[in-house]
């Protein structure tokens, strides 16, 4: 527990500092704020931008954040020198993850907010299905992470992968044969579901969960081979 | 005798030393091997480490004394042969594929590699608390070694603004940090100032008196005879001579002669024999003499003639 709350402590210190990872917990929630404020159009559904924001912040920033902080460690080899500090790999990821997660949700708390008054029943189901997207997305990073031998790699990975995740739901709702294909993905089963918690109250679809759920599953087991082919340091 | 015994007496007899002279061997390699892919790293290394004392790995660049300390760290697993390190309670024998990582020993040794592996964006300070409370000990200890190593004043400067000299120090004060029995130095003063290098001489030998024992790896002759107690010469994943520096000069003497320098300023070079006593007793009594120098080969010399290398390259 000491090597968690030590691994969690340095990130928190270390991403003040570290524009790449502090632009992706701030951009979202930021423009959301902004765009939710001063873009008014007439029949534009409410909340508009809260819930297609949230679902791109799901997509990007965990996801982004974990492959920039792992691969960047194991550049540097700063992750090297932890496991030799006798850092198990559990500690560190469960650090690091504890680090990203929880950072995200601050940022789901600001969409929370952009989405005005919902009841205490709604406000725990938009973090449970916050939580479930930064997940998966978190697993998808780590993944990217612990397969890339260094920074420039990753990232050459990192940024097609999020872009998919985070701008196909957008673009699901213009093209109904890009809706099919994003049905598979959690970042566009992210937003139906926040569109139905606004929508019908909370009520929804129980297949939008196991999609989430089988994306974690895919990304856990993707993370798995890679960390047992490579390693973590 | 036992297996183990016979050993190490052959150990000594290879080192030079005599029977009984290593008491309490702190590190015991036998017969190490390890390779990356077909490439062969390191071949049949055996070696022991006398509590106490530093002993150098000197071998020129890709001679495989980093793969060594990977190996002794425990950040590499055998290919085959065997390491133990009492102080660490590491005993790690290895056969076959894979080979058994024992991170959990590391938290007994000090490591200070090569590369630095701080975190650029954090203050020294604060590098070396994260180090502080995965080791469990008083960040006090912080202050008390950031002074050691004259870093106190630059405690709360960014370590991506540190020269290349500093950060080794921070590196070094790091390793300090737990107050380890052993302490791996990989390449310590690789690409340093005399300054700073001389700097960090000071603290390794202040290490020693505190008892800790150093194993340390360079391709510095100077560094290795200056503050090494014994020397691992090591050329293409083989230990091809090893011994203390001053004996090992002494045995690759070869040429057995002393170079004499006069009054007028001359240098002459006289072999040891009764002529060239006569002569320097001659000079003696006139007053012509000005100093007298052996003609020992020096570490580098010793190597050059053992493997037909140069050590710094």
């Amino acid at each position: 527990m000491n090597n968690v709350g030590t691994i969690l402590q340095k990130q928190w210190k270390d991403t003040w500092k570290n524009k790449v990872v502090l632009i992706q917990f701030l951009m979202f929630p930021v423009l959301g704020v902004v765009m939710t404020n001063m873009v008014k159009i007439d029949g534009m559904p409410e909340h508009f931008f809260a819930n297609l924001f949230s679902t791109m912040y799901v997509g990007m920033a965990p996801l982004t954040s974990m492959s920039a902080i792992l691969s960047e460690e194991k550049e540097k080899n700063t992750l090297r020198v932890l496991m030799m500090a006798g850092v198990k790999p559990g500690q560190y990821l469960a650090g690091i993850g504890c680090y990203v997660y929880f950072a995200c949700l601050l940022g789901a708390g600001v969409f929370c907010a952009l989405l005005g008054r919902m009841g205490v029943w709604q406000v725990l189901l938009f973090f449970a299905i916050m939580s479930a997207g930064i997940l998966a997305s978190m697993m998808l990073g780590a993944a990217i992470g612990v397969g890339s031998r260094n920074q420039m790699a990753a990232t050459s990975v990192t940024v097609p992968v999020m872009m998919v995740f985070s701008f196909l739901p957008m673009i699901a709702m213009f093209h109904d044969g890009v809706a099919r294909a994003a049905k598979l993905t959690y970042s566009e089963q992210v937003r139906i579901l926040v569109s139905g918690l606004l929508e019908k109250g909370g009520d929804g679809s129980g297949m939008a969960w196991v999609v989430i759920g089988g994306n974690i599953l895919v990304f856990g087991g993707v993370f798995a081979a890679l960390y047992q082919r490579r390693g973590l340091a | 005798m036992g297996m183990q015994e016979k050993m190490h007496d052959d150990f000594l007899a290879a080192g030079g030393m005599e029977k009984g002279a290593l008491s309490q061997p702190l590190i015991e390699v036998r017969e190490l091997s390890y390779s990356f892919g077909d490439k062969a790293v390191l071949n049949q290394v055996s070696f022991l480490v006398e509590k106490g004392e530093i002993v150098g790995l000197l071998g020129p660049s890709g001679a495989g004394k980093t793969t060594l300390v990977h190996l002794l760290t425990g950040q590499l697993a055998p290919k085959s042969g065997s390491i133990r390190i009492a102080g660490a309670g590491r005993e790690e024998t290895k056969a076959g594929r894979g080979g058994k990582k024992t991170a959990a020993n590391q938290t007994a040794m000090g490591i200070m590699m090569d590369h630095f592996g701080l975190y650029e964006r954090l203050s020294v300070w604060d590098n070396l608390k994260i180090f502080a409370k995965l080791y469990q000990v008083p960040v006090e200890r912080i202050d008390f070694l950031l002074k050691k190593a004259e870093l106190f004043s630059e405690k709360k400067t960014l370590v991506g603004r540190l020269s290349k000299g500093m950060r080794s120090r921070v590196n070094f004060c790091r390793a300090l940090l737990k107050q380890a029995e052993i302490l791996f130095l990989d390449e310590p003063t690789s690409g340093l100032d005399p300054a700073t290098t001389a700097k960090i001489h000071e603290l390794i030998l202040e290490q020693k008196n505190a008892g800790a024992t150093i194993f340390l790896t360079t391709h510095n002759m100077h560094e290795a005879g200056k503050i090494c107690d014994s020397i691992l010469l090591l050329n293409e994943g083989k230990i091809v001579e090893r011994g203390k520096p001053g004996e090992l000069c002494r045995k690759y003497n070869l040429e057995n002669k002393i170079t004499v320098i006069l009054k007028d300023g001359s240098c002459q070079i006289l072999h040891s024999d009764g002529g060239s006593a006569k002569k320097m007793a001659e000079w003696m009594r006139t007053g012509e003499l000005v100093s007298v120098h052996s003609s020992e080969p020096d570490l580098e010399q010793v190597f050059l003639h053992l493997t037909g290398k140069e050590l710094n390259v």
